[in-house]
């Protein structure tokens, strides 16, 4: 929703397609598969110049989570609908975590490095595989301009996406013995960064992030939340249970290992500068969803 | 924990940009350097009472290597050659080194050696903290040094060639640390590998007196003059090799030197490694 109305502030006429329900949308939206006749008749008769393929940097702890296995079906279909109707530029919004997590991974991840340490994480080898199709368009299909970025969690006032969600419990679940570096970004800071990449019309891969990251433990604390440090043996079991959120096994090593991007080509790239320092962003966060002791 | 005056004043003099929270952008936590420093302190000037030399070489400020021999078992050395550039430096330096992959996944240990700039010894992580001015630590015997036994304390095993591609390939001038004592101070007779493995470290050392902990051995570091190789970083290994050598041999001349000194029980003296490489006598 921020960025439609920050598209159409900046004078973009700005369509959607989405099987989830928007209440109140400012634009015109297509409710519905983006897999059935209906859709692709309507990318036909809007003839976008820009798409933006948002769906790989949904929360992967929505309500509506069924996308699991069908993110790269997904991915092909938007590729597919965007040259047949001419568009000229194609935004895939990917994840930093699409580097995965573990002890031997390097921090300040770079573009050209792969993905790795997908174990016992669907969601996050689903993440891997659409972000390759998206890859292969860059090479495959040369007369559409291709956008991949990998943008770092964001918080902030709406309180959505996957670091907000684990941050709304008054006591937040850490792993005993582990404190990784976060890696975020103001929701405000994330929208303007992928307005400069519709703007600046960029092709190729690029990770998105904003301030330098904090240990986990220091976020949850800035954040006003208690952080309950849970042995990982106690913590596997205790997930789903106990007011803790479901977590998938191998998503345990993001809690455990830091996901740090280098972001130095993308900023050389549009001159993007984040405008909300980590503090801040914190902050913004818990005033909007203020701790209930 | 009471934070000495020293240490808390070393920390805040620290020429490195820690963000509101005192968290650099690696991680590095002034918090955990002060409680960490001030443990370091203690076994600096009194368990292990270090006498430093030649701390004059290090540079003040911009990207450096520290190369040094390891020895000890676990990591004596490298956590008193921290010592000696936070607290004998001024203004005070954080040496930075590159830690063995095991140790991120130790619950505790893994989290306080990266709050205290300790990172996986990842060629990235070093090519990227030299690129950012900072100061390096590195042991080229890795775990085979600090596996050494008692013996073996004087002796240097293989290096390896890849610091010197990466101080070649940066521009970054080469200090050679000759540290004695630790071997002293961790007398390993014994390495068990196959409990290490099942434990999942690559050994467990095996002390002479049992008790796996340090005794409180004297311990001597000694920096000798900076060695700027120039040569193309990619080069053929046989070109690396001839400067890996010049390094480990400048380090093994000041471990033979100051031995002599510690079996003849002289103290407190510094030995000079001249610029051009050849032995030079004590001052």
């Amino acid at each position: 929703m921020q960025l439609v109305l920050r598209l159409l502030a900046d004078g973009y006429d700005v369509f959607g397609i989405d099987r989830r329900p928007w209440q109140s949308a400012p634009i015109e939206i297509h409710h519905g598969d983006l897999r059935t006749r209906s859709a692709e008749q309507a990318f036909v008769a809007w003839r976008p110049d820009v798409v933006v393929h948002m769906e790989p940097a949904a929360s992967p702890f929505a309500e509506d989570d069924d996308r699991q296995g069908r993110l790269v079906e997904m991915t092909r279909t938007v590729f597919e609908y965007a040259r047949g109707s001419g568009a000229a530029h194609c935004v895939f919004v990917g994840r930093h975590t699409y580097y995965g997590a573990g002890a031997s991974l390097p921090l300040f991840h770079i573009e050209d490095e792969p993905a790795s340490e997908m174990h016992g994480y669907p969601r996050l080898a689903d993440l891997v595989a659409a972000d390759l199709v998206a890859s292969n368009a860059i090479w495959r299909f040369p007369e559409l301009t291709t956008t991949i970025l990998r943008p770092c969690y964001t918080l902030g006032p709406t309180g959505i996406g996957t670091l907000a969600l684990y941050l709304r419990a008054e006591r937040v679940p850490l792993v005993w013995g582990f404190d990784p570096l976060f890696q975020f970004m103001h929701e405000e800071d994330a929208i303007s960064a992928l307005v400069k990449a519709i703007e600046r019309r960029l092709r190729g891969v690029f990770n998105v992030a904003g301030p330098p990251p904090l240990p986990l433990s220091w976020v949850v604390r800035e954040a006003g939340r208690l952080p309950i440090h849970i042995p990982e043996f106690a913590l596997t079991g205790a997930l789903g249970h106990f007011g803790l959120p479901q977590l998938d096994r191998g998503a345990i090593a993001h809690l455990k290992y830091p996901v740090v991007v280098d972001a130095s080509a993308f900023i050389a790239a549009t001159g993007f500068a984040y405008a909300h320092d980590a503090v801040d962003t914190i902050h913004t966060f818990r005033d909007a969803f203020p701790p209930s002791g | 924990m009471l934070i000495p005056d020293q240490v808390r004043d070393a920390v805040e003099r620290l020429e490195i940009p820690f963000g509101e929270l005192g968290v650099d952008a690696y991680g590095t936590s002034k918090a955990h350097l002060r409680t960490a420093l001030t443990a370091f302190a203690f076994l600096y000037r009194h368990y292990f009472t270090v006498e430093t030399h030649g701390i004059e070489h290090v540079p003040p400020r911009g990207r450096a290597m520290l190369v040094g021999n390891h020895s000890g078992g676990i990591a004596i050395d490298a956590a008193m050659v921290i010592a000696a550039c936070a607290l004998e430096m001024n203004p005070p330096r954080l040496a930075q080194t590159m830690t063995d992959r095991f140790l991120a996944r130790m619950p505790m240990l893994g989290t306080w050696s990266s709050r205290m700039g300790q990172l996986t010894g990842l060629p990235k992580h070093a090519e990227r903290l030299l690129t950012d001015e900072r100061l390096l630590l590195v042991f080229p015997e890795g775990t085979r040094g600090t596996a050494k036994l008692y013996h073996e304390r004087h002796s240097l095993v293989d290096f390896g060639t890849g610091f010197m591609r990466l101080a070649l390939r940066t521009k970054t001038p080469i200090v050679p640390v000759a540290v004695l004592g630790g071997s002293e101070a961790f007398p390993t007779i014994a390495n068990a590998y196959r409990l290490g493995r099942y434990l999942g470290v690559p050994y467990i050392p095996v002390v002479a007196y049992g008790l796996p902990v340090p005794i409180p051995a004297k311990i001597e570091i000694q920096f000798g003059e900076p060695i700027r190789p120039s040569a193309d970083g990619n080069s053929d290994d046989s070109v690396i090799r001839v400067h890996v050598e010049e390094v480990k041999q400048a380090i093994s001349r000041m471990v033979q030197s100051r031995a002599r000194l510690r079996r003849s029980g002289v103290d407190d003296v510094d030995v000079v490694e001249p610029s051009d490489g050849t032995m030079g006598e004590p001052e």
